[in-house]
């Protein structure tokens, strides 16, 4: 964003102006969305009821005063159940201790406004109902004002709006009073929103409402769900992705105590698995041990890492299909007879996404109605998917959204693959004769093997550069699958051969002459996005050869950055939000202990910019060393900040889970088309002692419209990270997780 | 019938010997708090106290249960769970939660066995649980602040 439009104070019927998309959940399949997704993109709001139709469907107030604020979101542990309600009750001017959240389902008033979908995703909570929340709150406290000025037979503009109280003219009452006589009353559309320097909410760092619940163990999430006479299924999915039953012996499964059915079912892409249906996950589990299959594996590709990396390697050193963005297709021959040269190889592994909660996805199919019960990412686009699976009309089909133990990106398949292999085992029951509610559960064995994971990348860059550091050329080529190609969101970002969530991050905010061509293989493997898609990739690769520029240039690499920005409007968050980890950080002024680095890296994604300041050493000998986190000073440039302590810990999260990158045996990778990977045992996450003793989080300061937080913190803590660790050894890692020789 | 005592309460399970504490607790008794991430004992998830000593109640058999077992809802009437669990809120430890029940569980059983936890002493008592989320800073701060409290 070149520049920001300031915040809204005043709306004069904002919303009545804009066009409706009449986002009904009715498509007959998911592609019926796909107009409403790509005209999305034309940034016009489509909001999925008139402003007249809202506040009832979001907020409820009892006598009490409880008030209750539901969310258009899922939320995997960003906090945004928390972060709309504090926008709502800025502008609603509730008491804060008497707010509660909940979600709303696939139905049409839970859209994101600018999507016309329910769709969690691409850190865009905040950034697209922050006006929505505020106009929600402002519309409420009108209604009520007008129901209490009605009642005291006063008028409106005499009466005050304040901490869940009306008062005036000596008297006064809690909003509980007057909210069910306000409903009935006119939704005025235009309302006028407060002056941002008047917030009390926003702005402050808050706790989450469900703060207490998620430390007591009552804080209920879509593993948790029990419905009366409900049964626990497995699915045993093929050894190879695609793979289909041959031969199938359920014998011995079925004599398993507690075993209901065993049963075949179609898998995402057109494989078949076998559920296992009993009367708890034990048993379930016991069954699917129990099972004898034989796998028709023929005519299914057999991905193969080694093979994989030397293909793709080799793939890196021809032109790839051009990137269509005019920044990527600059002149970039210079580099080959620059003074200076830097020629380098990248290879990301595969990733899964390994949220604390495996999946789980309950159905309770009916004749003439099915409910589902799960973390809900796309309720939108599932819904129409899931009517199709179990045999009804979308609006028979309800999906609760549960509250969801992480997500990172796995929860958000287009395809809606695993609500629809749940639903399909509810269907096969139901064929066999034995109707009955039913929870599918994946263990993490299931979580890690069956996918999907963020797909493996190789870049190759070749940079040319003169003795200050400028930059005469850099060639570029990115290997990867494509996300998005072929699945149902191909409109949202799939241009002329090249998908963007693979190219997004290359070169900003440095203006220096880069060409950019893509390679997209197939492979049989499913991909998806994880936490910061493309940039967890890309912001390695520039953060880490800007930085090698920097010292083959002898100069400071925070002063090279900021050279680098100069003069360039659009980097003007980054070198804010780097000044401001530098700063905190002390990084210049104060002297490491011996064995210790500095390492730094800025990085933008999804319009937030954070910036690392880390210091870092070495443990062990040999190929045996590891990079220890000992510090992580956070930059922060997120435009307004609705609530300082959530970003606060998203930033502190994803630089731990960007820290679970780099170490050993973080990946994923393939022999024979399986993954040879089965649960915590071989494929590390970080851990307590993993953690930095020192975190702080700086925050710049800006009224400008907020942006979202949910990935940002994750791209630049790896490259910062490993230009420590460049300092330490002398040696670049172009590897994640990173290799030491 | 296997006997167990839960959270102070006698049951009786007609369950399969065999079978993981952590499914009886949750399926059987209802009792969700605890969770399920690994079924390994890799994550720590479903941590629970048996006879006062946290053990990983997904690769706990039925049959090897010997002595009270408390879970995440027995802590409500236990004065360091409930120190722990106010300096949780306090510090704003969860985002997502769900290992938070299983964190708790294991910073509870270290302070009552060690009333004043040094980073390195918390480091390897909390080795066992994992969080995706990344909220082990808040989580090392918590503990610290707990401890103070019960001082």
């Amino acid at each position: 964003m070149l520049n920001p439009r300031r915040i809204d104070q005043v709306m004069t019927g904002g919303l009545s102006r804009r066009s409706f998309v009449t986002t009904t959940v009715g498509g007959a399949v998911g592609l019926a969305l796909l107009p409403g997704v790509s005209l999305a993109q034309d940034g016009k709001p489509k909001p999925g009821s008139k402003p007249t139709e809202q506040p009832l469907a979001f907020i409820t107030i009892a006598r009490d005063g409880t008030t209750t604020i539901l969310c258009n979101r899922m939320d995997m542990g960003q906090g945004i159940e928390t972060g709309l309600a504090m926008i709502c009750a800025e502008e609603l001017e509730a008491d804060w201790s008497k707010v509660r959240t909940g979600f709303g389902d696939q139905k049409g008033a839970y859209v994101d406004p600018m999507f016309g979908i329910h769709l969690t995703g691409g850190s865009n909570s905040v950034k697209n109902s922050f006006q929505q929340y505020r106009e929600l709150g402002a519309r409420t406290k009108a209604m009520l004002l007008a129901a209490a000025s009605e009642s005291w037979g006063m008028p409106a503009s005499s009466l005050k709006a304040e901490n869940g109280v009306i008062s005036g003219g000596g008297k006064s009452a809690g909003y509980g009073e007057f909210f069910d006589t306000a409903m009935k009353g006119t939704v005025p559309e235009a309302v006028t929103l407060k002056d941002p320097k008047s917030f009390k909410l926003i702005g402050q760092p808050t706790g989450l409402v469900v703060s207490k619940a998620k430390s007591t163990g009552t804080q209920a999430y879509g593993m948790d769900v029990q419905l009366p006479g409900m049964a626990v299924a497995v699915i045993q999915r093929p050894p190879v992705f695609n793979g289909k039953i041959a031969k199938l012996d359920a014998a011995e499964a079925l004599k398993v105590k507690g075993v209901k059915a065993v049963l075949p079912v179609t898998l995402d892409r057109g494989g078949q698995g076998v559920a296992v249906v009993a009367s708890g996950y034990w048993a379930a589990k016991k069954g699917r041990d129990a099972l004898k299959v034989d796998w028709d594996l023929g005519g299914v590709a057999k991905p193969d890492t080694a093979a994989l990396t030397k293909q793709y390697l080799a793939l890196a050193r021809t032109p790839g299909t051009p990137a269509p963005k005019p920044e990527f297709q600059a002149d970039a021959s210079g580099w080959a007879k620059a003074p200076k040269k830097i020629m380098a190889d990248f290879v990301f592994p595969y990733l899964n996404h390994a949220q604390m909660e495996p999946l789980a996805c309950t159905v309770d199919l009916k004749a003439d109605r099915c409910d589902f019960y799960y973390a809900a990412q796309m309720p939108g686009i599932d819904a129409m998917n899931l009517a199709k699976t179990v045999g009804l009309k979308p609006e028979q089909v309800q999906i609760n959204v549960q509250m969801a133990g992480g997500g990172f990106g796995r929860r958000a398949t287009p395809a809606s693959e695993w609500p629809r292999e749940a639903a399909a085992v509810a269907v096969a029951l139901q064929q066999a004769g034995k109707p009955m509610p039913v929870k599918v559960i994946w263990s993490r064995e299931d979580d890690v093997k069956a996918g999907y994971y963020r797909p493996m990348t190789v870049h190759r860059a070749e940079i040319g550069f003169d003795a200050t550091g400028k930059v005469l050329g850099w060639q570029h080529r990115i290997v990867s699958q494509s996300i998005l190609k072929g699945s149902p969101l191909e409109g949202f970002g799939y241009q002329k051969g090249v998908d963007g969530t693979t190219t997004e991050g290359m070169r900003e905010p440095y203006e220096i002459p880069m060409n950019l061509s893509v390679h997209h293989p197939d492979v049989n493997v499913p991909v998806l996005w994880w936490r910061s898609v493309g940039s967890t990739h890309t912001a390695y690769v520039m953060e880490t050869l800007v930085d090698e520029i920097a010292f083959a240039t002898k100069q400071d690499p925070v002063a090279y950055r900021l050279k680098l920005m100069e003069g360039n409007a659009k980097a003007e968050r980054h070198a804010q939000a780097l000044q401001a980890a530098v700063d905190k950080s002390g990084y210049g002024k104060r002297k490491l202990k011996a064995g210790q680095a500095w390492g730094v890296a800025v990085h933008e994604s999804f319009e937030s910019v954070v910036a690392y300041v880390v210091v870092a050493h070495l443990k062990g000998k040999g190929k045996d060393r590891q990079a220890v986190l000992d510090e992580v000073h956070a930059g922060v440039h997120c435009n307004l900040c609705v609530n300082p302590k959530a970003v606060e810990t998203q930033v502190q999260g994803a630089a731990i889970m960007a820290l679970g990158t780099t170490m050993p045996t973080h990946r994923v990778t393939f022999k024979d088309g399986a993954v040879e990977q089965n649960n915590f045992y071989d494929m590390a996450m970080p851990r307590m002692p993993d953690a930095p003793k020192v975190m702080t989080v700086s925050i710049v300061p800006s009224l400008d419209p907020p942006k979202g937080m949910g990935e940002p913190g994750l791209p630049a803590l790896a490259p910062a990270l490993a230009n420590a660790v460049a300092r330490l050894t002398g040696q670049r890692q172009r590897e994640l997780p990173f290799k030491f020789a | 019938m296997i006997n167990l005592n839960v959270n102070g309460r006698a049951v009786s399970l007609d369950a399969d010997p065999d079978m993981p504490l952590l499914w009886a607790v949750r399926e059987e008794l209802q009792l969700t708090g605890s969770k399920f991430g690994c079924g390994a004992a890799q994550c720590g998830a479903c941590t629970m106290h048996v006879a006062g000593s946290p053990v990983r109640a997904c690769m706990t058999p039925l049959s090897s249960v010997q002595g009270p077992v408390t879970t995440i809802e027995g802590l409500a009437t236990d004065k360091v769970g409930q120190a722990v669990q106010a300096a949780w809120v306090e510090h704003d430890v969860a985002q997502c939660g769900y290992c938070q029940s299983g964190q708790v569980m294991s910073a509870t059983a270290l302070l009552k066995s060690n009333k004043k936890p040094s980073d390195a002493q918390i480091d390897e008592a909390m080795a066992g649980n994992i969080c995706r989320c990344g909220t082990y800073t808040r989580i090392r701060a918590a503990i610290h602040a707990a401890a103070a409290t019960l001082a």
